[in-house]
């Protein structure tokens, strides 16, 4: 069979789930395993045991509405599908009796429906405000196919784009992507059809590919749920990149801590071998291709591109300085275009769909879409995909839903430890490259951290350089030494010993480790610093002078105490604290002895869901 | 030292093998003893010391064993801000240890690490091989129901 035969067969047993089959899609990537996937998986299973329906039941991975995992769909024939949400063990078993053996859809646990028509009830996914707004191109698979059947991914046009570029030769393929107008999505945005050429310009025989996938922004997941949920599509785009740049051996560095990523890969990989889509002379082109996955060892600089390098090298993961860029001079010596996952990804779009489709999305200067992770205390935290250009206010209120327990919006922290906070008076920004500049904070990889009035941005500023200073490789003095002083000044600051010196001294030390500094890391360490006194100096001033955290989030400020008015003595937070510290009795108002109190929150916790008495005051 | 033959007939003895020979090596022993790393610098012909500055540079590697359960808590942005560090020392309390310490009885060990890729059901540990997710100072307790660390005399 040749390409076009394999693709509609493929395509026929894939329509037949949905045309003719009973299915149920059981979102079971880490966030929907985490929440009970696998639970909810047997429940059905038992349930339709004892049926005479048959069920085909399909792992697939993450549709991004995490917030609301375990999710399944259940489609019948000929109807639409409809997407279920929180579906524990009970809710699995009544939605097999019902909906599956009974054809009764139950509205009440539904999130939305997916396909043509409507079902009583049920609102269609994308009529939603939550999905009207986004673009969902590098997850339109997502979801939807088993990321362990490379079948699926060929049903949904998958692989036609690198089919494509093997008639191309390397200047063709560039000139799409140059079309295409895409830039990297790791981070600093650098135009991808120019690492391409610069790759080529280097004119040695030997070239590398390296696929990014180390991910270690904290509060960004984007790299991983694709590897989870759609695997072929990044491959397929190793694939074009490494036929573009004329490289034989592609890497793929992956953390360690992705164990299901990796496992994914591997199968996918394996699929890739059998069907001819690596090893030697692919499709009969003469093109050779293998792909070696590597698996980081837990070093958030490794994701840096020269530290990458020397990792896989089998070296300490410490960056060095560029100019040689990789391109001319990278791994094992050979010129090496790094690429992110994402951006791997929306080389097979490209090559799928075409360079203009790409690029009708978007800014001038910030084409097509991308994927962002919002979590923190926001609504409905998750995956989305958004075309560039979007305001920062749409993502987080119309498809975040807004701020939890209708609290109120603080900031929003966008690009990682490297990133900036932005605040409420900025919401309205634009989300592309230079829009972010402009406030001091900037794309990065995709993490969306949305914190409410209950979060100190003293605090945040600490913790970010608190995470840099741990992750400096320590090659540099400006960065080892430099991160080590912004973190002492700022732990002092939150916890009250704090001056107005050291508040004064902080720029100038900023603008010394971003001038000294070796790789970005270090030049962009004093980001969160820079950022927060921008936005937040009253808080900063706060602590300082008037020894008081505002958003009562630092230990040292604040104190735990009972409501009396409230309080009605049931015993639960007094019988649950660790170090005895309430005393009172059975009916009797309860008191919170500070001296004792270590500040844990164990009775807060607890009171909030009952009576909601135990209050955190200022400690003045 | 059978096993460690088997392993180490997987590879080369390349230099560019030296991470995943350390990690192959500490999935199958639980952590790095001086003994194995002398081994793989024989194996390697990497100096002893070069090895243990690789292991090192990585916090991937240990070089003592874990308890027979190992919790690793996330300490990333977003577990941060919804309340990992309440977490982390809910734990503590509930162990009677300290980040990155294994009970006595050796049934537990602890450590917060960097983001598990969970965000969005924050905050999230990885109980062995398991992620669990949106945890609170009370699911953790469940967590280590029936356990009663024998606590040191203070
Ligand atoms: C400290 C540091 C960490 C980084 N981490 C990542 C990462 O986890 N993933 C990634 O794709 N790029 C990361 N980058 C950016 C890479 O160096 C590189 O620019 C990128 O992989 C290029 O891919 P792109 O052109 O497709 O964006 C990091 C950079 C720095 C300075
Ligand atoms: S920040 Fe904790 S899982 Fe990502």
């Amino acid at each position: 069979m040749n390409f076009e035969e394999v693709v509609q067969q493929e395509k026929k047993e894939y329509d037949l789930l949905f045309s003719e089959k009973n299915a149920v899609l059981i979102g079971s990537a880490t966030c929907g395993n985490s929440a009970g996937a696998q639970i909810a998986k047997k429940a059905i299973e038992s349930e339709m045991e004892n049926s005479e329906h048959v069920v085909e039941i399909i792992e697939v991975g993450c549709i991004g509405l995490c917030y609301a995992e375990p999710i399944i769909m259940v489609s019948k024939p000929q109807k639409p599908a409809v997407i279920y949400g929180n579906v524990t063990k009970k809710v699995a078993r009544e939605i097999a009796k019902s909906h599956l053996i009974n054809d009764i859809p139950l509205p009440e646990y539904a999130l939305g429906s997916w396909g043509e028509g409507y079902i009583d009830g049920i609102t269609p996914l994308l009529e939603q405000k939550s999905m009207k707004m986004q673009e969902r191109r590098i997850l339109r698979n997502c979801g939807f196919i088993d990321p362990t059947n490379m079948g699926h991914y060929l049903a949904q046009g998958g692989y036609a784009g690198f089919m494509s570029a093997l008639e191309m030769d390397s200047s063709e393929i560039i000139e799409e992507m140059k079309k295409a107008g895409v830039r990297g999505r790791g981070g600093a945005g650098f135009p991808t059809w120019m690492k391409w050429q610069f790759c080529i310009d280097s004119d040695q025989e030997t070239n590398y590919l390296v696929c990014n996938a180390d991910e270690g922004d904290p509060g960004a997941f984007m790299n991983r749920s694709l590897l989870e949920s759609d695997p072929h599509s990044v491959l397929e785009g190793i694939l074009i990149a490494a036929k573009a740049i004329g490289a034989e051996k592609a890497y793929i560095y992956c953390r360690a801590e992705y164990p299901l990523a990796l496992e994914r890969l591997k199968i996918a990989i394996s699929q890739m071998t059998m069907r001819g889509f690596l090893g030697e002379n692919i499709q009969g082109s003469g093109f050779n291709l293998e792909i070696i996955i590597k698996e980081g060892a837990g070093a958030f600089v490794c994701g840096e591109e020269t530290a990458l390098m020397a990792s896989i090298e089998g070296k300490r993961g410490t960056p060095r300085t560029r100019p040689p860029f990789p391109t001319t001079e990278g791994l094992f010596g050979k010129p090496t275009v790094i690429n992110n996952v994402e951006t791997m990804a929306s080389a097979a779009f490209i090559m799928q769909k075409g360079a203009d489709k790409y690029s009708e999305l978007g800014t001038t200067e910030s084409k097509g879409t991308k994927t962002f992770c919002l979590v923190g205390q926001v609504k409905n935290t998750g995956l989305i995909e958004v075309p560039l250009g979007t305001t920062l206010k749409e993502v987080i209120f119309d498809i975040g839903g807004g701020i939890i327990d209708d609290g109120e919006f603080k900031a929003v922290q966008i690009g990682g430890p490297s990133g900036g906070c932005i605040p409420a008076q900025h919401i309205d920004t634009s989300i592309d490259y230079s829009s972010l500049i402009g406030v001091g904070a900037m794309m990065g990889s995709g993490g969306l951290v949305v914190m409410d009035q209950s979060t100190c941005m003293v605090e945040v500023a600490r913790y970010f350089l608190e995470f840099i200073q741990r992750e400096s490789c320590g090659k540099c003095v400006p960065c080892r030494l430099g991160t080590k002083q912004m973190l002492d000044i700022l732990t002092d600051m939150t916890t009250g010993k704090g001056s107005e010196e050291d508040l004064k001294l902080l720029p100038d030390l900023a603008q010394a480790i971003k001038k000294g500094s070796l790789c970005a890391l270090g030049q962009s360490s004093p980001n969160p610093i820079l950022t927060t006194t921008r936005f937040f100096m009253d808080e900063y001033e706060a602590h300082i002078k008037d020894g008081v955290c505002p958003a009562l989030d630092c230990k040292d400020f604040i104190e735990y105490t009972i409501d009396a008015e409230i309080c009605d003595g049931c015993m639960v937070c007094l019988k649950s604290c660790p170090v005895s510290a309430i005393t009172g009795s059975k009916d009797e108002i309860h008191v919170i002895e500070v001296e004792t109190c270590v500040k844990c929150g164990t009775c807060l916790d607890l009171c909030k869901r009952k009576k909601n008495a135990v209050k955190l005051v200022d400690a003045k | 030292m059978q096993d460690l033959d088997k392993i180490l007939s997987n590879y080369k003895g390349e230099k560019s093998d030296l991470i995943p020979l350390l990690q192959d090596i500490q999935s199958e022993y639980g952590y790095l003893s001086e003994e194995l790393m002398r081994e793989v610098s024989k194996f390697t012909g990497v100096p002893e010391s070069e090895i243990y500055g690789v292991a090192t540079f990585y916090t991937q590697f240990r070089f003592n064993p874990k308890g027979k359960k190992h919790i690793a808590v996330c300490s990333g942005t977003a577990c941060h801000v919804t309340g990992a560090q309440q977490i982390i020392e809910g734990m503590e309390r509930h162990l009677d240890i300290k980040d990155g310490e294994t009970t006595p009885d050796g049934e537990y060990s602890l450590e917060s690490v960097g983001c598990l890729g969970c965000c969005a059901l924050a905050p999230a540990a990885m109980v062995d091989d398991e992620i669990k997710s949106k945890l609170s100072l009370r699911s953790i307790k469940k967590l280590f129901r029936g356990y009663n660390p024998e606590k040191p005399s203070k």
